[in-house]
């Protein structure tokens, strides 16, 4: 459609008429497409030789059984057997689905609530402080986050301390050495990180939403909630989509957040493909199966996200 | 009509408790921060006696002057080159209408839903057998090849939304269009790539598992890949811990502070776009 549109406008100036006009146009066609492949060579290979190269030696590697050094030994779809039926590795893919709870749950819930409060509760400078307050967490990073947690985590740390101001010293515990905790407490981290992104980027779709609409509801007598139901969450919807995407890849390729609190400890409570990727590859040194893991992990944010995308897209 | 007062109250206790939850873990680092060195603190308590001094003994032992410089060259490094490639590809895909253009961007659409976790088993041997490890260099080309498939996309988008007129005016051959480019459409683009090379920013300064991975030597990372390496080190002594930590994580804090209109701007477009 607009190719037909910078043709013409490519020949205004250049097109000499006469018998040569056809080949003229030809060459120019030629001569534009080599200079726009110019402009866009620098940042293709860029990509192909740190991105493309790498995911497909990922795949390749994925099929031997190599110790980084050696020389590697063909074993055809043994690795990905393995991460398919080894409980410890299983487990891992399993954890990563749970944190979807967290990661992406809390947060887009969250976000709506806040963003539709905000919607109706007009202080002046609210929006912005709560705006700057939840963004913060946002722009530092995860492995930082990750340090913060850990304190606030530990046993006489705030949240055991905030648990005993209102009488609850029973259930106070080192969270992310409890085995039964553990992987929640991870998972908060993870809700405190999207919260923000996911609040303010629903504020900006409310505000696209006309502000009409908002006084027919009221005007008809609407609840909070009801608004919530039929004005607020079907206006969102691409910006819904965007945040489920977002946060739900967060949540299955994590590694800063659970590699900087637990290491995947205590036990193997709370591995991640993410973290089990690093251990298998840099310090066990069974590059194959760090490779298959990496090729079915990212097999598995595709399989999620791309169906999530359709969804969210078409109304 | 507004709603009374009073209807206003539980809404407001959650807005302020929501706040509240995202500031306490850094308030705690902070109350952290400041007690005693060797005492051990507990939970969130202002102490009677600030300890500002932590701060400064922290600043050496977490090596805070040469992870600034270590991360501003990585900035540096990044940051101008993966915005001048994005522009132009970004240029050649939504203006030049390059033909074969849609196989090079399908494959960039790919690269943004993929894990780091998905290239970076390969990327150690490929830096090696290139004598990259533990350089600089190294991480940089990394980091600029990971950022491409978002940096262009969005240039791509603001490319698109400039009238193709602009580049009829100008004559079409190599020199001509190079010219149009640089004359034309960058100082066109400004706020797009001023907004890109924010995001930039703080993508290459927060870079955590490329870091620890390719570079070895703790003091040539990033801020976040060295914390790492702190946290290792004094994962006992809370009060320093703390006060590190914070300083690690303070140049993105002040920049957002500063930037902080833009940031937000930037993050929202850019997450819609990608």
């Amino acid at each position: 459609m607009t190719t037909a549109t910078s043709l013409s406008g490519a020949e205004l100036p250049s097109g000499p008429p006469g018998p040569n006009h056809h080949s003229a146009r030809r060459r120019a066609r030629f001569r534009r497409g080599v200079t726009g492949w110019l402009f866009i060579a620098p940042a293709a290979l860029m990509y192909a030789a740190f991105v493309l190269r790498p995911l497909l030696t990922t795949i390749w590697y994925s099929f031997y059984n190599w110790d980084g050094i050696s020389v590697g030994t063909w074993v055809g779809v043994d690795n990905y057997r393995f991460v398919l039926t080894d409980p410890q590795l299983l487990s891992s893919i399993g954890h990563a689905f749970f944190l979807i709870i967290f990661f992406a749950g809390v947060p887009v819930i969250g976000g709506l609530i806040v963003a539709a409060l905000l919607q109706e509760i007009k202080i002046r400078g609210l929006g912005t402080a709560t705006r700057t307050l939840l963004f913060l967490p946002q722009i530092i990073p995860g492995a930082a986050a990750a340090v913060a947690w850990v304190w606030m985590y530990a046993t006489n740390g705030t949240v055991n301390q905030l648990l005993s101001a209102v009488g609850l010293e029973s259930v106070t515990r080192a969270w992310l050495g409890d085995f039964d905790w553990a992987l929640v407490a991870v998972g908060i981290i993870g809700s405190w990180l999207g919260l923000g992104f996911c609040t303010i980027l629903l504020i900006a779709g409310i505000g696209k939403i006309a502000p009409e609409v908002y006084e027919a509801a009221r005007l008809d007598g609407a609840t909070f909630f009801t608004t919530f139901r039929y004005v607020t969450v079907p206006g969102l919807r691409a910006e819904i989509g965007v945040c489920v995407t977002v946060t739900i890849i967060a949540a299955l390729a994590s590694f800063d957040i659970v590699f900087m609190s637990t290491q995947g400890g205590p036990g193997y409570a709370t591995t991640v493909p993410g973290v089990q990727i690093y251990q298998l590859g840099f310090t066990e040194s069974r590059v194959g199966l760090a490779s298959a893991l990496a090729v079915v992990l990212t097999a598995l944010i595709l399989a999620v996200v791309l169906p999530i995308q359709r969804l969210f897209r078409e109304t | 009509m507004k709603t009374s007062v009073r209807e206003q109250v539980p809404g407001l206790v959650l807005l302020i408790a929501t706040m509240v939850f995202s500031v306490l873990p850094l308030l705690s680092m902070l109350s952290a921060a400041l007690q005693p060195q060797g005492s051990v603190p507990l939970g969130l308590s202002w102490p009677s006696d600030p300890q500002w001094h932590n701060f400064i003994d922290a600043w050496r032992v977490a090596e805070v002057t040469p992870l600034l410089v270590s991360s501003i060259i990585l900035v540096a490094g990044v940051v101008p080159v993966a915005a001048l490639l994005a522009a132009m590809a970004g240029y050649g895909l939504g203006q030049l209408q390059v033909p074969g253009g849609t196989v090079v961007f399908v494959l960039l659409l790919l690269g943004l839903t993929l894990p780091r976790e998905a290239t970076i088993v390969p990327l150690y041997y490929q830096l090696r057998d290139l004598g990259l490890l533990n350089t600089r260099l190294g991480l940089i080309l990394v980091l600029i090849g990971s950022f491409m498939p978002f940096a262009v996309f969005w240039m791509r988008a603001h490319f698109q939304s400039v009238p193709r007129e602009l580049n009829e005016a100008s004559a079409l051959d190599g020199a001509g269009a190079w010219q149009a480019f640089l004359y034309i459409q960058i100082p066109l683009a400004v706020p797009a790539l001023a907004s890109l090379c924010l995001l930039l920013f703080l993508w290459t300064w927060n870079t955590f598992l490329q870091a620890i991975v390719l570079i070895n030597d703790p003091t040539k990372r990033t801020m976040a890949g060295a914390l790492q390496n702190f946290v290792g080190q004094y994962s006992t002594d809370v009060v320093l811990l703390n006060a590190g930590s914070l300083l690690i994580m303070a140049p993105t804090i002040v920049v957002f502070l500063i930037f902080q209109r833009h940031f937000v701007k930037a993050m929202i477009s850019g997450a819609v776009k990608g």
